[in-house]
């Protein structure tokens, strides 16, 4: 091919031109590719570089509340005063008191000069402390008359000021602690028993009353959304899977299944706080389920997730090729056999993606979860067995950091960010999920 | 036409398996067949040939009734196969479907291993008791595809990672695997080349010894070749029925002639 005419060109004069040469509509059609190349680049730095202020911002907020200052504290179980203070009306009171007689020996056994005793000495320590030894006492009795090694949370002030939030000045005002309790708090920590330790209470623990922020954990939202997963995971995937299976291999096309489908597509984009009322007027008012249950916000979640994996689902068995289901027809399947033998395998890794995708989205889903009272504070009782779990109020992880978000002191604050982490971590952990069920259901064709 | 290669006409012309009578198959309001009168012979290939479009392919599979897949077809008329009309209310298609198999146009084997493709039919019609039953009936069928030598020793790989000649042959040994009565083929050599398409002639031409079979193919050249009676079909009339030979040496109809020289289609 001598001629080199065949430019697009076609009714002018044919003209000889260089390979090496372009035209100006090809100069142009470059630039704009370039161009084009150079929006796509900048998009996505732009949304890498929210992710990644986000990320630091979250990971410098939270990372602090994974940590905790702690109290090395001797104590002597004297039976005596166990007995005394069993026998008390204020039982935690009492045991405050052996708790301050211990850190008064415990402060002066350290060559530590103060005017403070008793209860303004206590101010360094949790209000949490109390109960804790009490628990200790009646889980172990046969320690009584020992000495056992406590560590007990520092007050939050105490934490605070460990980890930079909290300064002398600021305590002029403050009447929860004053600047001379951070001077004993320096010398203790010189003496080396109080310091930042990790805090596996903040992962497994309940939640805590708004004075005690330091004793304030995830773990029992994190059982709420546990539970709530099952009762979604249990209910959407069968009823979402069986609906798309229905609607796209088995319904007849007519007016009632094109309204249905336009619902359903519909349905995903109602605002969850709308299902939270639906969830709130059925199941609570209406059905009389027991209110801030997980099984509760578990039903709620699964009407809200149910759109996302009936519409996964569907577009994962549309593009199975039709040539599978004429194979197996053509074998004299019965439709069913077609569908559950071949379409369904074929389709799985779409469907597990949309269903861990729906599950993820229920996962951080915070607005319904108020309405059927999921709040936070609730996270503070542990059921009694694992079928009660489901029965027992309690909260959601979400719910749980926005709780903690809403509440004044500061030390809630940096859990609000720290159950961020966690709530993170577990979505992370299911995209994980999702990504290697694909690729160990994805087959080829 | 000199090339083709006209094989034994030699059949006992009087037994008849299927007939179609008055058939119309309707997509909607549009007609696609517009009533089609055939009879066709056990134990030998039928071949459809016409234009794109023409509704071979489309009768093909109101045999088998794999039309009743698609919402808006209707079919009206009788086909019988043995005499029983198939359309009739208590023919089940899965029964229907096991006696007439089907190979598709495009190579169509499920994503498994070879032995689980053949060994579907099978499984789903209760047609074996035991494994070494199974074992009996993949071997036969591979080996009556002319692919048994090919695949043995890898009975456990993908069947999609075969060519698309052994593929096609697979697809055929996996139709002949529930033992039918007649094969349908819609255009089975339409995506093979020349090479895996005289492999899947030849099998053709062997399959005939017990089963009937039925073939829609683009190529005058194949028809010729592996078929002893041609329906020529066109805009939706069967035009043209009869033995091969007197189709292409001495057509009678017009349109028949002028499709077989090339002037149309």
């Amino acid at each position: 091919m001598t001629d080199t005419s065949a430019n697009g060109q076609n009714n002018a004069a044919p003209k000889k031109n260089s390979l090496f040469v372009q035209d100006a509509r090809l100069k142009r059609r470059k630039s704009a590719e370039k161009r084009f190349q150079w929006y796509g680049i900048g998009a996505i730095s732009i949304g890498c570089i929210f992710l990644v202020v986000l990320l630091t911002n979250i990971l410098m907020n939270g990372s602090s509340a994974f940590r905790q200052t702690f109290i090395d504290l001797p104590i002597t179980l004297n039976a005596e005063e166990i007995e005394a203070a069993e026998a008390s009306m204020l039982k935690t009171g009492a045991y405050k008191n052996i708790i301050y007689a211990a850190l008064e020996e415990q402060v002066a056994s350290k060559g530590v000069e103060t005017e403070m005793s008793g209860k303004d000495l206590g101010k360094i320590m949790s209000d949490s402390a109390p109960g804790e030894l009490r628990g200790f006492v009646l889980a172990n009795p046969d320690a009584i008359g020992t000495t056992v090694d406590f560590s007990f949370f520092a007050s939050s002030r105490v934490d605070g000021y460990f980890k930079g939030r909290v300064e002398r000045a600021d305590l002029v005002n403050d009447k929860n602690l004053d600047a001379a309790h951070l001077d004993i708090i320096d010398q203790l920590k010189d003496a080396g028993i109080v310091g930042l330790h990790f805090n596996a209470e903040f992962i497994f623990g309940a939640d805590a009353s708004d004075n005690r922020p330091e004793q304030a954990g995830m773990g029992l939202s994190i059982l709420g959304s546990f539970y709530m997963m099952i009762v979604v995971l249990l209910l959407a995937l069968p009823i979402g899977v069986g609906a798309a299976i229905y609607l796209e291999e088995f319904a007849p096309q007519s007016k009632f299944t094109d309204v249905i489908e336009v619902n359903i597509s519909n349905l995903a984009a109602v605002p969850s706080i709308v299902f939270g009322i639906l969830g709130l007027a059925i199941f609570i008012q209406t059905m009389h389920f027991t209110k801030s249950a997980p099984l509760v916000g578990g039903l709620v979640l699964t009407l809200m997730t149910l759109p996302t994996i009936i519409i996964s689902t569907r577009a994962a068995l549309k593009a199975v090729p039709p040539s599978i289901r004429e194979a197996a027809l053509g074998l004299g399947a019965s439709r069913m056999q077609a569908v559950f033998d071949h379409v369904l395998p074929l389709a799985m890794p779409g469907i597990l993606t949309g269903t861990i995708i729906g599950l993820a989205q229920a996962l951080g889903e915070t607005a319904p979860l108020l309405l059927i009272g999921m709040v936070g504070f609730l996270a503070t009782n542990t059921p009694e067995s694992f079928i009660a779990g489901f029965d027992t109020p309690n909260s959601a992880m979400p719910a749980q950091i926005y709780q903690w978000a809403s509440r004044a002191d500061p030390a809630f604050y940096e859990r609000a960010w720290g159950g961020i982490i966690i709530l993170l971590f577990f979505l992370l952990a299911m995209n994980i999920i999702a990504v290697i069920l694909r690729r160990k259901f994805e087959r080829r064709w | 036409m000199n090339d083709m290669r006209y094989i034994e006409r030699a059949t006992d012309m009087n037994e008849t398996k299927i007939t179609a009578r008055d058939v119309h198959v309707f997509y909607g309001d549009s007609e696609a067949i517009k009533g089609v009168d055939v009879d066709i012979q056990a134990r030998a290939v039928t071949a459809f040939i016409g234009p794109s479009g023409c509704g071979k392919s489309t009768f093909l599979r109101t045999i088998n009734r794999m039309n009743d897949t698609i919402p808006s077809c209707r079919v009206t008329g009788g086909i019988t196969l043995d005499g029983e009309d198939i359309y009739d209310k208590r023919v089940d298609v899965v029964q229907l479907r096991q006696k007439i198999g089907m190979v598709f146009q495009k190579p169509n084997p499920f994503p498994k291993s070879i032995y689980d493709n053949i060994a579907y039919g099978p499984r789903i019609h209760g047609l074996t008791k035991n494994k070494a039953e199974m074992d009996e009936i993949i071997e036969k069928s591979l080996r009556r595809a002319a692919i048994w030598d090919e695949v043995k020793d890898r009975l456990q790989a993908p069947g999609t990672g075969l060519s698309g000649g052994q593929q096609q042959r697979l697809c055929i040994a996996r139709a002949i695997a529930t033992s039918p009565e007649v094969l349908l083929m819609d255009e089975p050599c339409s995506a093979l080349d020349p090479i895996a398409t005289a492999q899947v002639e030849e099998l053709i031409d062997e399959l005939r010894q017990e089963y009937t079979v039925v073939i829609v193919t683009h190529s005058m050249q194949q028809a010729a070749r592996v078929s002893q009676k041609t329906a020529f079909f066109h805009l939706g009339h069967l035009v043209e029925y009869g033995d091969t030979s007197d189709i292409f040496t001495n057509p009678k109809d017009q349109r028949t002639e002028s499709y077989i020289s090339g002037k149309i289609g």
